[in-house]
């Protein structure tokens, strides 16, 4: 199902940090990075530490990930990347110049 | 000449004192001067051999050669050539006994002539003399060797001396320049499939851009006001934030998702195995609940599902209080984010009805408590509907309560209809940017007009009913109905604007809700705040069957899947389904849904394709639940037969039914 975007310039940017911080305040999540695209985390809500590993190693993971699935069909693209550990979850939501990244226990 | 003769007489005597000397050795044994005429006498030294006689006799012959006996006779060199060394056949047998070196000097060589020089003039005084006697040749000679002493060199091949000369050679010099070494940037990418294919549908794209620019030339005068505006509305976008708006929404849903697991699952994959144990009866699972912060005072007044993204509905808020009239609101939700509507649209009138167009997904149709109605385009960025009618442009008077879309027109113009209390049924059409209405009908107090018992036909005018809901009928286009709030259902044609084609009467109070089944042709259902569920076929006046909920109806609705269920709610909180198939006097369901048994109920909605509905309240909650087996039952075939699938089967199972229930009615009329 495509997502039918409801942009409004009035509060485009509000809605966003809205959007950001409800799912911050979503049940057992641990931090939301999100990234640009050459790896940068410009915005986090866990300490700088870990953002800076998190972004460099999921960097990878999406670029290697998105690369396989276009190369098998390039008209396909990434929607969404999701890694359950035992521990918690990251999930990866890629983008044409950001990617946005959050770390869920769902269990809690 | 002189000197070389004394110099061998020199020799000579020196020779001659040898051999004298020797003389005088042997000398001493004989007497002096006396030597030469005595004979040899032998006398045996000491320390000669004793030979015999025979031996003395003894003839030695001896060889006299001409060779050298102290040559070597077996030299031997090294023959690179055979690599060996050969004997040397030839050896020299030369003896040298005396060398001696000689030292006379020609006396025109140059050593003779540094020593006359040396010696002075005496000696070329004697040459002098010499000369003379040699002759007069000689004489000129000499004076000629004279002169040529006070020399001129003579030039010849042993006496050169070279001379050379050169030419000025330039001094050279380096000159070097450098050019600035040209901008060197290192780049590195990999060439995948997809990053090829991406760069083409760059260019295609380019391409096509220019192709709309040679086109859009001539119409540029238009086009510019509007640039501009558009311009002005897009400032260009701040770096982070705003560009992350999508990737949020997907992101969000994703955590939901996890937050929500097991509701997801259930409403995928959970089939309540109970009702296998409970023959007739269903359940309804709870599933996801919606609400919207902001909505919490207002109740559900409307709800419609989006028939092309079957996750998606509206719902309508607003009050049915009359006393407390406010704002209103338009939110949709979707099944994938239960905590926040995605499109939410506040009102400044509370909505009464909506309705979202069949083909169109992004156009909704709602009705106002003030009697306007409005058309929303989601694609718009605006909070503001696109089409809005106004006291000019023929609002209604009264709460406008049923809106429909319908097919486009004949000039393929979006248009859609309305109801309301102020009696007036409306057409509205979307003209380009206005909406056109045309009263289709008025709803004229039944009395007045039909079979009226008294005989008096005169229309009572300026008498309107208030029309509380109306339907039109799937197949037939131009068939609808109307209910009204005195509790009569009125069957209409679009074409008919003063007449009704049939009237029932159906219930003692507002008929809230009427609805035509989605299967057979011939049915319709109609529920009323008087308790009942009424369910009829349009071409007898009195209802089929009747049910009676013991709590006031908000709404009635048909299943998508089968002709003979349909679920009510009721105010009491409770939602009723009734599959008449299985049970024609008595609801398989009967549960209440909100924990509170204040809320009432007030909308209940199938979706289309998944086996869930919602049901809105009063306190602006939207609540999903999920559908038993038992009450999405179909038919049971005997074994071995297949299940007949599609329309005709729920149309036979309604037309069964209703035989069952004609024949005795003809029987006993």
């Amino acid at each position: 199902v495509t997502v039918l975007i409801h942009h409004c310039i009035l509060y485009k940017k509000a809605e966003v940090e809205e959007t950001l911080k409800r799912i911050q305040g979503q049940k057992g999540v641990q931090g939301i990075i999100i990234v640009n695209a050459e790896g940068i985390p410009i915005k986090t809500t866990l300490d700088n530490s870990s953002t800076v590993q998190y972004a460099g190693l999921i960097h990878q993971l999406v670029m290697k990930a998105r690369s396989t699935v276009r190369d098998i069909d390039p008209q396909n693209d990434l929607t969404f990347l999701r890694v359950r550990s035992k521990k918690n979850e990251i999930m990866i939501a890629p983008d044409k110049d950001y990617f946005l990244i959050v770390i869920q226990n769902p269990s809690d | 000449m002189s000197t070389f003769f004394s110099q061998t007489n020199m020799l000579l005597m020196s020779v001659w004192s040898c051999f004298f000397g020797q003389d005088e050795e042997d000398g001493t044994e004989m007497g002096e001067g006396d030597e030469w005429m005595q004979g040899k006498t032998l006398i045996k030294p000491l320390d000669q051999l004793d030979l015999t006689e025979a031996e003395l006799k003894e003839e030695f012959t001896r060889i006299l050669t001409a060779n050298n006996p102290h040559a070597p006779q077996n030299i031997v060199r090294y023959s690179f050539k055979e690599r060996s060394y050969k004997p040397i056949s030839s050896v020299d047998q030369l003896a040298v006994h005396f060398v001696l070196e000689g030292n006379l000097l020609h006396q025109d060589s140059d050593e003779a002539r540094r020593q006359r020089a040396k010696q002075g003039l005496p000696e070329g005084g004697e040459d002098a003399g010499d000369v003379e006697e040699g002759g007069g040749e000689e004489r000129a000679d000499s004076v000629e060797s004279k002169v040529g002493k006070k020399e001129q060199k003579i030039t010849n091949q042993f006496n050169f001396s070279e001379r050379a000369s050169q030419t000025l050679n330039n001094p050279l010099r380096e000159r070097g320049c450098q050019t600035e070494p040209p901008p060197r940037a290192n780049f590195s990418a990999t060439a995948n499939q997809w990053e090829i294919y991406d760069v083409y549908l760059e260019v295609l794209q380019k391409q096509e851009k220019n192709k709309e620019k040679a086109k859009a030339v001539p119409k540029k005068d238009d086009d510019k006001g509007r640039e501009l505006k558009t311009f002005l509305l897009f400032p260009p976008q701040s770096d982070d934030i705003t560009k992350v708006a999508k990737v949020a929404k997907i992101i969000e849903r994703m955590v939901n998702q996890n937050t929500f697991d097991d509701i997801a699952q259930d409403f995928k994959y959970f089939e309540d195995a109970s009702d296998e144990y409970r023959e007739q009866e269903g359940t309804l699972l709870p599933l996801w609940k919606f609400q919207y912060d902001k909505a919490k005072r207002l109740s559900v007044t409307a709800l419609c599902w989006n028939e092309s993204y079957k996750d998606l509905f509206a719902v309508g808020l607003g009050s049915y209080d009359f006393t407390k009239q406010g704002r209103g609101m338009l939110v949709f939700y979707s099944l994938k984010n239960s905590t926040f509507p995605e499109y939410i649209y506040p009102t400044t009138s509370g909505i009464l009805c909506l309705d979202i167009h069949k083909h169109l997904p992004y156009l909704v149709a709602v009705g106002f408590y003030d009697g306007c109605v409005a058309v929303y385009n989601l694609k718009e960025e605006t909070l503001q509907p696109i089409y809005k009618s106004t006291a000019k442009s023929g609002k209604h008077t009264d709460p406008v309560w049923q809106v429909k879309w319908q097919k486009d027109d004949m000039d393929n113009n979006h248009n859609f209809f309305s109801v309301s209390s102020d009696g007036r049924v409306v057409s509205w059409t979307l003209v380009k940017n206005e909406l056109v209405f045309t009263d289709i009908i008025k709803l004229s107090l039944a009395g007045a007009v039909s079979e009226g018992p008294e005989g008096v036909q005169l229309p009572i005018m300026g008498k309107t009913s208030c029309g509380t809901s109306f339907d039109f009928h799937k197949q037939i286009d131009y068939l609808f109905l109307v209910g009204t709030e005195e509790g009569k259902i009125h069957k209409c044609s679009k074409a008919y604007s003063s007449q009704f084609l049939e009237t029932y009467n159906a219930h003692n109070m507002a008929v809230d809700a009427v609805k035509w089944n989605h299967f057979h042709t011939k049915v319709f259902i109609s529920c009323s705040s008087d308790w009942t569920v009424k369910i009829w076929d349009h071409t007898i006046k009195t209802p089929m069957f009747t049910f009676d909920l013991n709590a006031s109806v908000g709404d009635v609705a048909w299943s998508p899947y089968s002709s003979t269920v349909f679920a009510a709610v009721t105010t009491d909180g409770k939602v009723h389904t009734f599959d008449l198939s299985i049970n024609k006097y008595e609801a398989i369901c009967q549960q209440p849904v909100v924990a509170k048994k204040k809320t009432k109920l007030t909308h209940i909605e199938f979706n289309p394709v998944y086996p869930i509905i919602i049901v809105g309240d009063d306190r602006g909650y939207v609540t999903s639940l999920k559908l038993s087996p038992n009450l999405r039952k179909k038919p049971k075939e005997k074994k071995g037969q297949e299940l007949p699938k599609g329309p005709e089967v729920e149309i036979a199972k309604m037309e069964k039914l209703l035989s069952l229930l004609r024949e005795p009615e003809n029987s006993n009329a």
